[in-house]
């Protein structure tokens, strides 16, 4: 399998990349990883006449602590972040999720930037994003913007990122209160892929009760998606199984689904409902425990 | 006592492996030869379609490019031929042309070649061919295929049907099922699987103008019967003409034992460019159109008494084969199959029908197994149907009909070879109590209770292998279109090294080291001292190669034969060499001596150093340890077991958890428990993987949706679940080392024991049968709607 | 015949301590670079797109797919293939391993399960089985040799830590 021909560029800075594919137009693309485009290009289902190889841009790597959150550079591995123990600390779900990933070797390559940025509906950061209302910062020709994650996935395949912009970091906001939480994922026995997957967030006070909730899920529709009938129906209730169990009823509602031949659209409507009550115990239990 | 044992039976390590362990194997795709160029295939991206035009001007343009070649310059070429049809009966043949000109028939129909400087050329030139396509319609269902109004393939074989084929009493089976007090009826669908060995095929073809001679490299399990094909119905060269080289070959399971397009177009066009051409298909390719397995739709029924006892097995099979017939195709879905559905059984009366169906897929031949797992699959489950019906324990069930260990050799009444040994019910035995049946039936019962789905379930197979008889399955008889013996030669050089040169041609068995066992308990001699050479047909004996686990069986047997040869006339030289008579030289400890006066001995290097030397040799005897034997043996072998296995089905989800998985295996005498445990390992995982996760799709219209390794679930070391393996030893009488064969027993076994197990795990809920795989959302479904029918009866 | 006019770029690479300077094209992955380029076909190709694990190297101590990293995104990289894996001393413990428990068959997937395997017990010398079966999740093995490859990384496990 062999892509068609294309040129390569390695800038070394972000305002590089950016002058780059301003001059290079559409055609470019942007390689963070490359685990996702890199096989599309083999099957000849994509042909960039110009990659821009983000792997050389020091700034975009790391995990650094930001004004008591933390920010993930857009180039940091999956293995990177799933053995971070600045965050394996105070966001586990790195951790979880994380281990999840495809295999060790797309997590020893592949970046949480590049998944991101591909957004994949069967990826699994998506949703975690979506959970942590991570903040998307986005470099462009005119400067730095920020776009929260519930907007920045707008469908399948299609990030809130413009061509000539580079995803740079991904803030974490800190969490106030006993949280929390888990990634439940229902695998695909072929590609790994999330058939569904579910992020879920929740913060409790002394009395067991869920002050907040954030459930997103993945891998059933055609973009990462809040589960926010479910956040409502759980908000203020007992974090136990019987309310756990209402509000999981609630997972799907609004959401438009995918079918294929190993999950039907029925089927991943249903194993929504399923995950999304599996997340919510297990991120029950750790925030109790 | 004549031969001093030492390596036979022993788990002795693999020779092969500091080869493969430190990656300097030579595989096809690791060759390079002086002036190699590179082939690309262009291939049909619709399942049916007349061509009305092939433009290749552009790309003949594309610098890089040596050539372009469409089925307008191959016209030369014979189609590929069909070496096995379906015995005793007419079959419409349809083999397909190395580059199809006028229709193309699959998603992978092979229409125009590229020759470039690289392959990075070839892949960039093969997008700039353009072909005018007219789509038709087409059909993929074997079942569908047949039906008044269907697309039609082939003009020769009309309702698309290349042959019907029946075996056993029609008339008592009918009767019995007359007379039945049990009838169980059940539609089984054994899905298309898709071989994927690792190493995807290829082929180098190396023309030399100045002898007129071809080298072919291949990556095939039968590197002798290509080159005889190639030479007298493809290319038609003299056989003498081509040297077909197989090297290290990275697994086949069947799908490399066949003649395909690319071995001639690499010769062709080697021909044509006077320079070595190397042709190595990509993935999406190797799922396009190199061979697929199964693909079965089965009508069965089983008749029987109240108590138990099984009366009467009645098959109608849709075996679908494909656009084409590959090389042996038709042969699996009759002789391989049709012969075996009784399994271990004793059954009265039996019937099966088969009708060989086209359709607009990629062929379908041998996989691991080759119609043996759709035969046990078919009476393994239809028994736990029958046991269900009946109300009795599945394994009471089996153990009521088995054939009885003094009953062999035993006729199974549908044409099979008489089965050659067997105690069924002794491995029976040992898998239930290995497992612990009992004890799980007690845990299944507590957990209903609970509502928790637990299921075991149980596969007592036979199957044949070590095939076969020339005279048997041959043109007068089942069909093969040439013998089916195997052959060796083995040398002792004056040095004392022996090799062993067969016919045979593995691709990860361990021959290598499994053959100089034998050899070097034979012959008295270290087995550093043997190697084992195989694979290039220049320097080994004619052989049929590799495949239906019969390496051992029949291409051991040759070498046997052939060492016995060395042995008989190395006895005539030792008693000359120590002037005794030959009556008083015995074989005792790896060596020979005098009776009477052990002191007194030739080992087989010094008889051997006097052979090639030749300074004093008996009279009339010629010079030098070599002998040639070719082994046609008297029977098949009839491997046989019980595997058991164990899940837990979630209720909310269907997913199926494997909670254990226990195999009791029969496979005759062992000569390497360790490579034996091997093969059973991996087919069992090929057996497992079948019944829960692998299936090759087609969109109706006969597009692949199972195209790659992203769609099409190959099992993943996390997968399964630990193997608990034991054997019964039951020898063989049909050859000298009492060996049957252990290649395909795991895959043949596996299958049914899951399905059996996952249906006794939703036997609570009603259900009776799923097809294959037991994906997680058809469970759920069955599950669902079970539970809802069940509230509206309450 | 004309020959095709491409841009190629020259890349230094890392491969078992020893440094290539290859002139490729951008496309050119580091598994065509290591096998056609250099010769090291101990590197497989199976599913060519990431899914399989044949064609799995070492790159700074993490086992990465050398089918999806182009030869010219690698340099900088210290790579380890298999055929820089034994030394002067012999066969790496875990070839060892992988002989002694017979965890092969044809041999294809073999060289990227031995370096998944390296990878594995050069972070966690004492790995448990689950451990050991998600290093290897990602290395298809169509011989099915898993339960021996398990008990290979087991043994290996043992060996290294016994010297």
């Amino acid at each position: 399998m062999i892509p068609a021909e294309f040129d390569y560029y390695a800038p070394t800075s972000v305002q590089e990349a950016i002058g780059l594919l301003q001059e290079k137009g559409p055609e470019a693309k942007l390689l963070a990883g490359g685990h996702s485009l890199v096989p599309l290009m083999k099957l000849r289902l994509a042909a960039p006449s110009v990659l821009i190889d983000l792997n050389r841009i020091a700034e975009l790597r790391g995990i650094r602590s930001s004004d008591g959150g933390v920010a993930i550079g857009a180039m940091t591995t999956h293995s990177e972040v799933e053995s971070s123990p600045e965050l394996a600390d105070r966001w586990p779900i790195f951790h979880v999720a994380g281990a999840m990933i495809g295999d060790p070797m797309v997590r020893h390559r592949g970046t949480i930037g590049g998944s991101l940025a591909h957004a994949d509906p069967a990826g699994d950061w998506p949703a975690v994003a979506l959970a942590l209302d991570a903040r998307m910062h986005i470099a462009g020709p005119n400067g730095e913007r920020v776009v929260p994650a519930g907007e920045f996935f707008v469908d399948m395949l299609t990030s809130a990122l413009e061509p000539d912009e580079v995803l740079t970091e991904i803030e974490i906001p800190a969490l106030e209160g006993r949280v929390g939480m888990a990634y439940e994922k229902f695998r695909h026995p072929a590609s790994g892929y999330a058939v569904v997957g579910v992020a879920a967030v929740v913060v409790t006070d002394g009395s067991g009760s869920c002050q907040d909730c954030r459930v997103a899920i993945t891998g059933a529709g055609p973009k990462a998606t809040r589960a926010t009938g479910v956040e409502e129906a759980l908000k203020g209730r007992p974090l136990d199984e019987q309310s756990i169990s209402a509000a999981a009823e609630r997972a799907g509602e609004g959401m438009a689904f995918l079918g294929d031949i190993y999950a039907s659209e029925e089927y991943r409507e249903h194993l929504t409902k399923v995950y999304t009550k599996r997340a919510l115990l297990a991120a029950a239990r750790s925030a109790q425990g | 006592m004549t031969t001093a044992t030492t390596f036979v039976g022993s788990s002795v390590k693999r020779v092969e492996d500091p080869e493969f362990i430190t990656g300097s194997g030579t595989y096809l795709d690791d060759i390079k030869l002086p002036g190699m160029a590179h082939m690309a295939i262009l291939h049909s991206p619709h399942a049916h379609a007349r061509i009305r035009g092939i433009d290749t001007s552009k790309a003949q343009q594309h610098p890089g490019v040596l050539a372009v070649f469409t089925g307008k310059d191959t016209a030369g070429i014979n189609p590929l031929p069909c070496a096995w049809q379906a015995g005793g009966v007419e079959n419409h043949v349809n083999t397909p042309h190395v580059l199809a000109s006028d229709e193309v028939r699959y998603v992978g129909d092979a229409v125009a070649v590229v020759v470039a400087e690289d392959p990075y050329t070839a892949r960039d030139a093969l997008e700039l061919i353009e072909v005018d396509y007219e789509p038709l319609p087409a059909v993929v269902d074997p079942e569908k295929a047949t039906q008044e109004g269907a697309p039609q393939l082939h003009e020769n074989a009309p309702n698309n049907v290349c042959m019907r084929w029946t075996a056993g009493n029609q008339e008592a089976t009918d009767r019995a099922f007359e007379q039945a007090e049990v009838v169980v009826k059940q539609r089984l669908v054994n899905q298309r699987l898709i071989p994927t060995a690792m190493e995807t095929r290829g082929a180098i073809g190396s023309y030399n103008p100045g002898t007129g001679e071809f080298t072919i490299w291949m990556t095939s399990q039968a590197p002798h019967v290509m080159k005889l094909l190639l030479a007298a119905f493809v290319l038609n060269v003299p056989e003498n003409k081509i040297r077909c080289i197989s090297p290290d070959v990275g697994g086949g399971f069947g799908s490399k034992i066949f003649c395909y397009a690319d071995m001639a177009l690499v010769a062709f066009a080697s021909r044509q460019l006077g320079r070595p051409v190397k042709y190595v298909e990509d993935r999406t390719e190797n799922y396009q159109w190199t061979t697929h397995g199964r693909d079965h739709v089965t009508y069965a029924e089983i008749a029987g008494t109240r108590d138990g006892r099984i009366t009467g097995l009645r098959v109608r099979t849709y075996a679908n084969l494909g656009a084409y017939l590959s090389t042996i195709a038709p042969g699996i879905p009759t002789t391989l199959y049709g012969r075996m559905v009784p399994g271990v059984y004793k059954i009265p009366a039996t019937f099966v029908e088969v009708l060989g169906v086209y359709t607009d897929t990629a062929m379908v031949d041998a996989y691991r197994g080759a119609g043996r797992p759709e035969a046990a699959y078919l009476i393994e489950r239809m028994v736990d149907l029958f046991a269900r019906e009946v109300g009795m324990d599945p394994a009471e069930v089996r153990r009521r009909n088995f054939v009885p260990p003094n009953e062999f050799p035993h006729d199974n009444g549908v044409g099979m070879l008489p089965y050659d040994s067997g105690e069924y019910e002794k491995a029976l035995n040992r898998a239930l109590e290995l497992s612990g049946y009992p004890e799980f039936r007690r845990e299944q019962e507590e957990a209903r209770r609970q509502g928790r789905l637990l299921g075991v379930g149980l596969s007592s197979y036979v199957e044949v292998c070590g095939v076969a008889p020339s005279a048997w399955i041959g043109l007068n008889g089942q069909g093969w279109g040439a013998g089916l013996w195997e052959s060796a030669n083995v040398r002792v050089h004056l040095t004392g090294k022996a090799v062993v040169t067969t016919g045979t041609s593995p691709h990860g068995q361990g021959h290598a080291t499994t053959f100089a066992q034998l050899v070097a308990d034979e012959l008295g001699v270290p087995m550093e001292d043997v190697i084992v050479e195989h694979g290039d047909t220049q320097g080994t004996p004619f052989g049929f190669g590799t495949y239906g686990s019969r390496s051992l069986a029949v291409g051991g047997s040759a070498i046997l034969r052939s060492t016995a040869k060395i042995r008989e006339k190395a006895r005539k030289l030792a008693a000359h060499m120590l002037e005794a008579s030959e009556e008083d030289v015995v074989w005792e400890n790896g060596r020979f001596t005098v009776r009477g006066s052990p002191e007194s001995a030739r080992t087989i290097p010094e008889i051997a150093l006097a052979a090639a030397t030749g300074y004093s040799l008996p009279e009339g005897m010629e010079p030098y340890l070599d002998e040639t034997s070719y082994y046609d043996p008297p029977n098949c072998t009839f491997p046989f077991g019980t595997h058991v296995c164990m899940v837990e089905v979630d209720r909310d989800t269907g997913e199926t958890r494997l909670v254990r998985y226990v195999a009791v295996d029969d496979v005759g005498n062992v000569i390497n428990p360790m490579i034996v445990d091997g093969q059973l390992h991996g087919g069992i995982v090929q057996g497992v993987a079948q019944a829960m996760w692998e299936q090759g799709v087609y969109t109706e219209d006969g597009q692949l949706v199972t195209g790659s390794l992203m769609d099409y679930a190959l099992p993943k070391a996390s997968m399964l679940p630990n193997f608990e393996l034991d054997r019964t030893v039951t020898p063989t009488n049909v050859n000298a080392m009492g060996a049957k064969g252990a290649g395909e027993a795991g895959t043949i076994a596996a299958t049914p024991a899951v399905v059996n197990a996952v249906m006794d795990a939703l036997a609570p809920l009603g259900i009776r049968h799923l097809d294959m795989p037991l994906a997680p959302e058809k469970v759920w479904h069955a599950i669902q709607e079970r539970s809802a029918s069940q509230k509206e009866e309450r | 015949m004309a020959t095709r006019e491409t841009s190629k770029v020259p890349v230094n690479l890392d491969i078992n301590g020893e440094q290539y300077d290859v002139l490729v094209e951008p496309r050119r992955t580091l598994l065509d670079c290591l096998r056609e380029d250099l010769g090291l076909t101990g590197t497989k190709r199976v599913c060519d797109v990431g899914n399989c694990g044949a064609c799995t190297v070492i790159a700074d101590g993490r086992t990465g797919y050398s089918c999806l990293m182009l030869a010219v995104e690698s340099e900088g990289l210290k790579i380890t293939t298999i055929e820089g894996l034994a030394g002067e001393d012999g066969l790496h413990p875990v070839q060892q391993a992988f002989i002694q428990e017979d965890a092969l068959q044809c041999g294809f997937c073999t060289p990227g399960q031995v370096l998944s395997v390296v990878s594995l017990l050069e972070r966690n010398s004492d790995p448990s089985d689950e451990e050991i079966r998600l290093a290897v999740s990602g290395n298809l093995c169509r011989c099915g040799a898993y339960p021996k490859i398990f008990r290979a990384a087991r043994t290996a496990a043992q060996i290294m830590s016994s010297k």
